[in-house]
């Protein structure tokens, strides 16, 4: 089998979750990528060819394909897909956005956030928040995945030998246009790649207690900092921070709840963290029936004590 | 402009799924349903362009068993002006669903679909990139903001950085995210005016569309268990632990 792996990057950067997706795409056979985007995507090709066990890179550099639209994206996809019988991307927002519109125009039904792949047609795929696992047989000629980065092994981003071959893109659409991003800049590491995790929840009360109370706790263990939907919907944390079933996937070596209830929502977004430590004021939480640690007790006195005796 | 809002009838988000003992589903016998929660707020969208006069008319469509007539019921109480049941027991797939949908759009010509970006039983996200994609239409999906400007709409959504705005020609589709707004209760009294909205009952192959899936569901099973662990009763306690594992010198 031939896979078409699209490359999520960002300023240059190729994303982590481009290694995953990588990972998945050489269980299925031979991986080629296709990077999309603006000046930029040169260098970006250049460093998806280095990746361990890449083919060939498909490069399309155009100026409709700068911030990644789905409506110029998808069309450059397809028509590399005469040459490939399965596409993978990442199951991140750019994947999310892109995948099924390939699909619906291959006239293929597309199975989201694969976390296991058993044949060239089998998938293993979570539904109903993680609560059930289903494998599916797909009868499509040809296969379009998203894959979630926490089930699969990075591949290396060295080691690889892949050529890069210029394509072009089908142009600008002309249906939709990119008016401006408010990215955080952040100096901590990234949530959905990080080790270290220190979560909070709607219990931080406000944005400014959410900054005091986790922020040093995780710039302490060199965490990420993530927050479930309440803390969120409060304002206390940017969306980008949400964790669960509608949020990012995390799988950390340590992830740490603070004053999160729990719900099967968030606990799908990081059950399959390594090590759980929760801080809740309440026993009965269901956090502590996932959580490896558990500390029960008030986190505006605990939080503070764990950061200073770190 | 009139406003197309597919709405689905799926497990209520508060009941904890239960896989069959037979390893072929999901046991949804007496479990409480209800509207996906994604749509609610699609729904509630509609009604708030419609109150600013951008929108005249919302009409709902769901795909599903005979019952999900109580979602469009439920939709029509919020506010929205009437449905279309495409009635089937089968199990229909999003791009089966994507494309009931295009016929739908083909004969109502709405200036927007607006969708949820994830029905919470299936997980697939996909249902609205892949309408957009058979319209041939703009997508802006997971919305956190939607501002109707003349021919355009622009679309602010949450990516995994944090936000992006985009613009959209319309028609156009959009997918709607938590934080788009917080979808209204319907009141008693149009609750009962719901019951008189029209509602049309149609099938899938009144559209001529196969629905016939694309996938089979090999097996469904329980996720590995995470046994839970042991509480701590102070904070030095807890560092001794994490340690003792190793993730922190
Ligand atoms: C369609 C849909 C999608 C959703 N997607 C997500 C998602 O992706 N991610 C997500 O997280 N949620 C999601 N949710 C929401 C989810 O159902 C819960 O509402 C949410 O996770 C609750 O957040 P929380 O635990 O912070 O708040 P709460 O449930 O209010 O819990 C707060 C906790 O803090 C504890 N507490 C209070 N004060 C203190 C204190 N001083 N010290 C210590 N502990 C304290 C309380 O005991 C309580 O357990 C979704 C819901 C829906 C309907
Ligand atoms: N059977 C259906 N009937 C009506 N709308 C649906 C149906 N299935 C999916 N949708 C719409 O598509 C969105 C995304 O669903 P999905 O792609 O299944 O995650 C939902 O939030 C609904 O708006």
């Amino acid at each position: 089998m031939k896979t078409l792996v699209l490359v999520e990057h960002e300023n240059g950067d190729l994303k982590d979750a481009t290694l995953s997706a990588v990972t998945a795409a050489a269980s299925l056979g031979e991986v080629h990528l296709l990077v999309a985007g603006d000046a930029g995507a040169a260098a970006v090709a250049e460093a998806a060819a280095r990746i361990a066990g890449v083919g060939k890179v498909h490069l399309a550099e155009d100026a409709s394909l700068a911030h990644q639209l789905a409506e110029n994206v998808a069309p450059l996809a397809v028509s590399l897909m005469e040459g490939h019988d399965a596409f993978v991307a990442p199951a991140t927002t750019t994947g999310k956005n892109i995948a099924p519109r390939v699909a619906a125009l291959l006239d293929v039904m597309q199975i989201s956030d694969v976390i296991a792949i058993e044949g060239e047609d089998t998938f293993v795929r979570p539904i109903y928040a993680g609560n059930a696992i289903a494998t599916v047989k797909s009868s499509d000629a040809k296969k379009v995945l998203t894959v979630r980065a926490t089930a699969f092994d990075k591949a290396p981003r060295e080691g690889g030998s892949g050529t890069v071959e210029r394509v072009s893109g089908a142009g600008d659409q002309g249906l939709s246009s990119f008016v401006g991003a408010e990215i955080a800049a952040s100096e901590r590491p990234e949530l959905t790649s990080a080790k270290i995790i220190v979560s909070g929840g709607r219990a931080l009360g406000s944005a400014e207690q959410f900054h005091q109370y986790i922020d040093p706790l995780a710039d302490k263990l060199g965490a990420a900092v993530g927050a479930s939907r309440a803390a969120v919907d409060a304002g206390y944390a940017p969306n980008d921070y949400q964790v669960g079933q509608t949020g990012k996937i995390v799988a950390p070596e340590l992830y740490v709840a603070v004053g999160i209830s729990g719900a099967i929502q968030h606990l799908a977004g990081m059950k399959d963290s390594k090590l759980i430590v929760a801080i809740n004021k309440d026993e009965d939480a269901p956090i502590f029936q996932v959580a490896d640690i558990g500390l029960v007790g008030d986190l505006f006195k605990l939080v503070p004590e764990l950061t200073e005796k770190l | 402009m009139k406003l197309l809002v597919p709405v689905k009838r799926v497990i209520d988000y508060n009941v904890k799924p239960r896989v069959k003992a037979d390893g072929t589903g999901v046991d949804l016998a007496n479990v409480k349903m209800s509207m996906n929660p994604f749509d609610e707020i699609a729904v509630e969208e509609a009604i708030r362009l419609k109150e600013k006069g951008v929108a005249t008319e919302i009409v709902v469509v769901s795909i599903g068993p005979a019952k999900a007539q109580e979602t469009l019921r439920t939709a029509l109480a919020m506010g929205a002006d009437r449905a279309i049941l495409v009635q089937t027991d089968d199990n229909v797939e999003p791009l089966a669903v994507a494309k009931i949908l295009t016929k739908i759009a083909a004969e109502e010509q709405p200036g927007m679909v607006i969708l949820g970006k994830q029905a919470i039983d299936d997980d697939s996200n996909q249902t609205g990139q892949m309408l957009a994609a058979l319209l041939g239409w703009a997508q802006g999906t997971f919305a956190s903001k939607v501002e109707v400007e003349g021919e355009a709409v622009s679309v602010t959504r949450e990516v995994d950085g944090g936000l992006e705005t985009v613009r959209l020609k319309l028609p156009a589709i959009v997918t709607t995210d938590l934080r788009l707004n917080e979808p209204r209760y319907a009141s008693l009294p149009n609750i009962m005016k719901a019951k008189s909205k029209p509602l049309a009952t149609k099938s899938p192959a009144d559209y001529g569309v196969d629905i016939a899936p694309r996938l089979t569901t090999l097996q469904v099973r329980e996720p590995s268990k995470r046994e839970a662990g042991v509480k701590v009763g102070s904070v030095d306690e807890l560092i001794d632990r994490l340690r003792t594992v190793g993730v922190i010198g």
